[in-house]
């Protein structure tokens, strides 16, 4: 740039920032690291002092990296006498890594069908929420509705409630109705408490669309409803995915009604990773395996979709 | 049955009319598509915030269905007013609301300055710094957790690495002095990019020809943060800090995973302290009646903060 501005900073300056941003970031991100690093450890070498952070064993702070915690994660194990090794040779990989401690692969852990409650749920309340959300978005913003302005109200209430606080009646209702440990129950769970905010970003996005459009469509012959997909959906694309990813990711990462809530069959993976037990005790790598498969679609969701996100964040917040 | 009348006017409608005709009025279709909406908001969030009014004036316990519940009035608030435990509950809150929007009001305003400075790569670190915000806050206690182990952790093993003390002398979930500070760091690493975002927002709504006028003036650098950046950045600002002390008066995921409210009860937070009187004493009305002082307090808290933040706007 060749003319001179006030407003942009000089490049010590800016030099200065991005070198302290990214000593953040960096920072912020050790925690990250290391549990995706434990879960390629040993048992031993996870609980290891000093920590062991390189990959390679030649130095005393190098690990041998191993799938083990996955292996872990995935199966059920059980201890077997030394004939039955030997008379039975590993059928596989996985196997094979179990052996070392004189163990046998017996089944599949109830791992992967957590996160499968995850996926069923997070989704299916996601959709619901999009769905209804959009509808009734649409008629906030388009028609004259008596509720429309207490609706931001009724948003920020409901967030002042303790999970807990609205978890007791939810509890007995759920009873009553047989919807505990149901993905009905928490998607429905899930979809009441997300839908108010979806509601709210999705009426901003829907306000931003001009009415001209609409009212071309309507003289040309068609009904509210064939202007509503026809028109206005299509339009609304980004406001929707965006919204979509906030549900998303609340659902993914609740714990509260889950851990309450659930038991055993709409169990998810937040309630279900933290009581991973190995032998003599919690077992980190397999513990640290599921955290990172876990965080891991979030993530990555977050770096790919960075743009959308970050501004629903600080436009839904700021909006109110 | 052709010759009814009304038969007889649709045949001679223009087409386009009668279009519009089966398609529903649009009174009809703004309600359709609200009532689901509404349905859901009554029965997740609406009835039930009435059936707790009702239990919290019984001594209902959930556990024992076949008791018929008494009605015992206001009794359940009385003892939990006059509870003195319960005050300390309130005090581990109050410790852990302030210090954490504290830490976070104070790194994420900086983060967001420098970041502003709009150096190269911006974006992308910015993208990085946020993505503890969008974990799951039971999955982060529980692998803080791991990180904060007195021998094994890697928190130890670093801060013994830099203050030369021995990695095993001190345990920040164990220790009654320490637990308190673990729950803020944790949540502060998680949640300060939330904060930075909106500051982040705030210094991007100030137009630049403000800071240029400024400069003209002969205003000093000093000067112009203090009367152009602050006062403009502040209502964003303040309705971070909003967000932020309603979600963590409320915290529970996270301080559970992490020190499920030990060592003691030093860090149990009023959620936590919560839960344990609805589903694990199972005292469902004397917890209904704790649930709606506590949704008492931060509503008329909330209440008293925004009317501040609107004074604050209209300057």
């Amino acid at each position: 740039m060749s003319s001179f501005s006030v407003t942009e900073p000089s490049n010590r300056t800016k030099w200065f920032a991005g070198t302290l941003v990214i000593l953040y970031a960096l920072i912020t991100m050790i925690p990250l690291v290391w549990i995706a690093l434990t879960g390629f450890k040993s048992p031993a070498d996870a609980i290891s002092y000093p920590p062991k952070y390189i990959i390679g064993g030649e130095s005393e702070a190098g690990f041998e990296p191993t799938l083990e915690g996955y292996v872990n994660l995935f199966t059920t194990r059980t201890r077997q006498t030394q004939e039955f090794l030997h008379a039975n040779p590993p059928e596989n990989w996985a196997d094979e890594i179990v052996r070392q401690y004189d163990m046998v692969i017996v089944g599949p852990s109830k791992f992967g069908q957590r996160f499968l409650n995850s996926v069923i749920i997070g989704f299916g309340s996601t959709f619901l929420s999009v769905f209804l959300g959009t509808l009734a978005a649409y008629a906030f913003s388009r028609f004259k509705i008596p509720l429309a302005d207490d609706l931001l109200f009724f948003i920020l209430s409901t967030r002042m409630m303790p999970p807990i606080a609205v978890a007791i009646p939810i509890f007995l209702m759920y009873r009553q109705l047989g919807l505990s440990d149901t993905h009905l129950g928490m998607i429905l769970l899930y979809t009441g408490v997300n839908i108010s905010l979806a509601v709210w970003l999705l009426k901003s996005f829907i306000d931003g669309i001009p009415t001209e459009y609409e009212e071309a469509a309507l003289i040309d012959g068609y009904t509210r409803f064939q202007a509503f997909y026809k028109v206005v959906l299509p339009q609304a694309a980004t406001g929707i995915a965006s919204t979509a990813i906030f549900c998303l990711i609340f659902a993914w990462n609740e714990y509260a009604f889950a851990v309450l809530l659930t038991t055993a069959n709409a169990q998810t993976a937040p309630p279900f990773i933290p009581t991973i037990i190995g032998v003599g005790g919690l077992d980190w790598p397999a513990i640290a395996a599921g955290v990172t498969i876990f965080l891991l679609p979030v993530m990555i969701f977050t770096i790919l979709l960075r743009k959308h996100l970050l501004r629903g964040i600080t436009f839904g917040a700021v909006r109110k | 049955m052709s010759d009814r009348t009304i038969d007889r006017v649709a045949a001679a409608t223009p087409a386009l009319v009668a279009h519009k005709i089966k398609g529903l009025s649009d009174r009809a279709i703004a309600w359709i598509f609200v009532a689901p909406t509404i349905f859901l908001l009554l029965a997740i969030n609406i009835f039930p915030l009435i059936w707790t009014i009702r239990l919290s004036f019984t001594n209902y316990k959930a556990n024992r269905i076949n008791r018929e519940p008494e009605w015992i009035g206001l009794r359940n608030y009385e003892r939990i007013l006059t509870d003195s435990d319960i005050w300390l509950n309130m005090q581990a809150t109050a410790h852990f609301l302030i210090w954490t929007i504290f830490f976070q009001v104070l790194i994420g305003f900086a983060l967001a300055w420098f970041i502003n400075k709009k150096f190269r790569g911006n974006d992308l670190w910015t993208t990085i710094i946020v993505l503890p915000m969008m974990l799951s806050p039971a999955v982060v206690g529980n692998f803080w957790k791991f990180l904060y182990q007195p021998q094994i952790g890697l928190f130890n093993y670093i801060i013994a690495f830099f203050s030369g003390k021995e990695p095993s002398s001190f345990e920040m979930l164990g220790q009654v002095n320490l637990a308190p500070w673990s729950i803020v760091i944790v949540d502060t690493w998680m949640w300060t990019p939330f904060v930075m975002l909106i500051c982040l927002a705030g210094l991007r709504s100030i137009p630049d020809y403000i800071y240029e006028a400024a400069e003209v003036d002969r205003a000093s650098k000093l000067r112009q943060f203090f009367t152009i950046t602050v006062p403009m950045v502040l209502p964003f600002l303040m309705l971070a800090v909003l967000f932020r002390g309603i979600e963590n008066f409320k915290m529970f995921d996270l301080v559970v995973q992490l020190t499920g409210g030990g060592p003691g009860s030093t860090t149990e937070l009023t959620s936590i302290n919560l839960k344990r009187e609805a589903f694990e004493k199972w005292r469902t009305g004397y917890a209904s009646a704790y649930a709606i002082i506590l949704f008492v307090t931060v509503f008329g808290l909330a209440s008293i903060y925004v009317k501040a933040l609107n004074k604050v706007k209209e300057r």
